[in-house]
């Protein structure tokens, strides 16, 4: 069974993101950039499916300009054996790269596909269940458990109210939340092994996919800022201060 | 003037408590707003959807199998509603049902859906939160063939209860609803403790903590304040407590009335996860730590005295 991992490009969680003095978006040039971290755990689960002799094989995509290679590189060393990279390079919105890679899923005849529940960018969190929608197959979206066995998927989601089991006649789509795994660190032969390993370069006329136009961003701004507080010097005067304001 | 159908999601015989905060955010859109439930029979949570105000019209589809909410057989049935009523918008909670099964019917309708949106400008321009909400973007959506959106619950007031109930009308869809997906069960959370997320008080520990052990103070101050437990990523990747509860990021976003950072530095990410707690308190010993800028309280000293200090005078 083919499994299909998407992995997008973002801005390292750990930076500090700037908005652009004129509103037209945020500083991207020459900031840490690394793999959407909830992508990162959809490639460890499929590469554990593969462990397990679930899987045979795993696929890589991303959608994005040139960059990107890096990203599949990264996905490659996960465990990924091959990739495809749907080289577009302007921005495009999840609509659109839904449909990109709805169609890289039928061409590759796969039967799972795993995606992060959101990027931390953009935190839309809508592209896998609009690959699921266009492809008019089954949904498991923030999956903290996954079972695969007899061509039916049984996951469990993290939802509000607790957690959620559904089960799905594969093929399907999976989004994956935090608690699913822990994505292993990366090994040097590993990193040095992926970049042997091919990566197929599409467009996305290939694919028969017109570009979605969508929302209109307007301007970034940053948020209302937090003003300093006050400094208390004991719990009692914590206490005293809290209670005032009907906290505690 | 728009036709707004606002996804009147409910669990358990109950409106869910977010809907009447998208009806709010539908009236700052302005026009005929209709809930619909899908529900195996809706009647009960009808009633509460049409005694808030700014409701026009409650629309009941029942269904056997519509309670469990499955996303490939929801999104079918609003789709249909959209297309045969002509809305010129659908809005849902921006709950994980809603993040679910919307964007579904946005793929459906061909449009992309407009996430988490946490002010309206107008019938068409609205504010999200992007980077966890380090910044925010304005964005304009196309009229046609409709706005999809999901509603950031944090970021709006509820609406009141209205001065007379609203008509509630049964209706059929046209739709084909697909077999490939069954609902198996749903686990509700065991801890006695509030669900970090919906939460009105929370306690978080970090690193300073030092161990899971140590942790027990951290839960005993939570207990005794009614709150639920976070911790900082790092607490979490020191094995101090499981992943599911991490607030940041990559974690949980939060937006409790009262917060506690205890022995958390401010790392960005944590930070990312609690823009929108009304007040922050933060404990720690090292006076420089970044948490003191955002914190409306700061204390600056040894967590493992004043903790249970706090604990008992609160």
């Amino acid at each position: 069974m083919k499994a299909l991992v998407s992995v997008k490009r973002v801005i390292d969680y750990n930076v500090r993101i700037q908005v652009k003095p004129d509103g037209s978006g945020v500083v991207v040039d020459g900031v840490k950039h690394s793999v959407n971290p909830f992508d990162e755990i959809a490639m460890e689960e499929a590469v554990r499916l593969k462990e397990k002799g679930k899987v045979t094989e795993i696929i890589a995509v991303t959608v994005g300009g040139q960059k990107c290679e890096e990203t599949l590189r990264t996905a490659l060393a996960f465990g990924a054996d091959r990739a495809v990279h749907v080289k577009v390079d302007e921005e495009i919105q999840p609509l659109t790269a839904a449909m990109a890679l709805a169609a890289v899923f039928k061409k590759e005849g796969a039967e799972l596909f795993f995606l992060g529940k959101q990027a931390i960018d953009d935190d839309a969190a809508q592209t896998g269940q609009m690959v699921a929608a266009l492809l008019d197959l089954p949904q498991a979206t923030f999956a903290s458990k996954v079972d695969i066995d007899g061509g039916k998927a049984v996951v469990t989601r993290e939802v509000d109210a607790g957690l959620e089991t559904l089960e799905f006649d594969l093929p399907g789509i999976i989004t994956t939340d935090l608690r699913l795994n822990e994505p292993r660190y990366l090994k040097l032969p590993d990193i040095m092994k992926a970049k042997k390993k091919p990566i197929e370069t599409v467009s996305l006329a290939d694919l028969g996919v017109t570009a979605i136009a969508g929302l209109k961003s307007v301007k970034t701004a940053n948020p209302p800022k937090r003003s300093k507080g006050v400094m208390v010097k004991t719990v009692d005067e914590l206490v005293t201060a809290l209670k005032a304001k009907g906290l505690i | 003037m728009s036709k707004i159908l606002v996804i009147g999601q409910h669990a358990d015989g109950k409106l869910n408590s977010g809907i009447a905060k998208v009806v709010n955010a539908a009236k700052a859109i302005g026009g005929d707003i209709h809930v619909a439930v899908f529900a195996n029979d809706g009647a009960a949570v009808a009633a509460q959807a049409a005694a808030l105000d700014g409701v026009a019209k409650v629309l009941v589809v029942d269904r056997a199998g519509n309670d469990d909410y499955v996303a490939s057989a929801i999104a079918p049935q609003i789709v249909a509603l959209t297309q045969s009523g002509g809305y010129s918008h659908v809005l849902a909670a921006g709950t994980t049902s809603g993040k679910d099964f919307l964007p579904r019917v946005a793929a459906k309708l061909g449009v992309q859906q407009v996430s988490d949106i946490m002010a309206v400008h107008s019938a068409t321009s609205f504010d999200r939160p992007i980077y966890a909400g380090n910044a925010i973007l304005t964005v304009e959506a196309p009229a046609a063939p409709a706005i999809v959106a999901t509603i950031r619950l944090a970021s709006f007031q509820a609406t009141g209860a209205a001065a007379a109930a609203a008509p509630i009308e049964k209706i059929s869809v046209d739709a084909v609803i697909p077999g490939h997906t069954r609902f198996v069960s749903l686990a509700a959370q065991k801890s006695e403790r509030p669900e970090l997320q919906s939460a009105t008080r929370v306690v978080s520990g970090g690193r300073a903590l030092g161990s899971s052990e140590n942790f027990s103070i951290i839960y005993s101050l939570a207990d005794k304040l009614k709150a639920g437990v976070g911790a900082s990523r790092a607490a979490v990747d020191s094995g101090y407590v499981p992943n599911d509860m991490q607030v940041g990021q990559t974690g949980k976003i939060i937006a409790p009335e009262l917060y506690f950072a205890i022995g958390i530095s401010g790392a960005i990410q944590h930070l990312a996860g609690i823009k929108d707690a009304r007040t922050i308190v933060a404990i720690n010993k090292d006076p420089e730590a970044p948490i003191f800028e955002v914190a409306d309280y700061g204390l600056v000293g040894d967590l493992f005295a004043l903790v249970p200090e706090l604990e008992a005078k609160a």
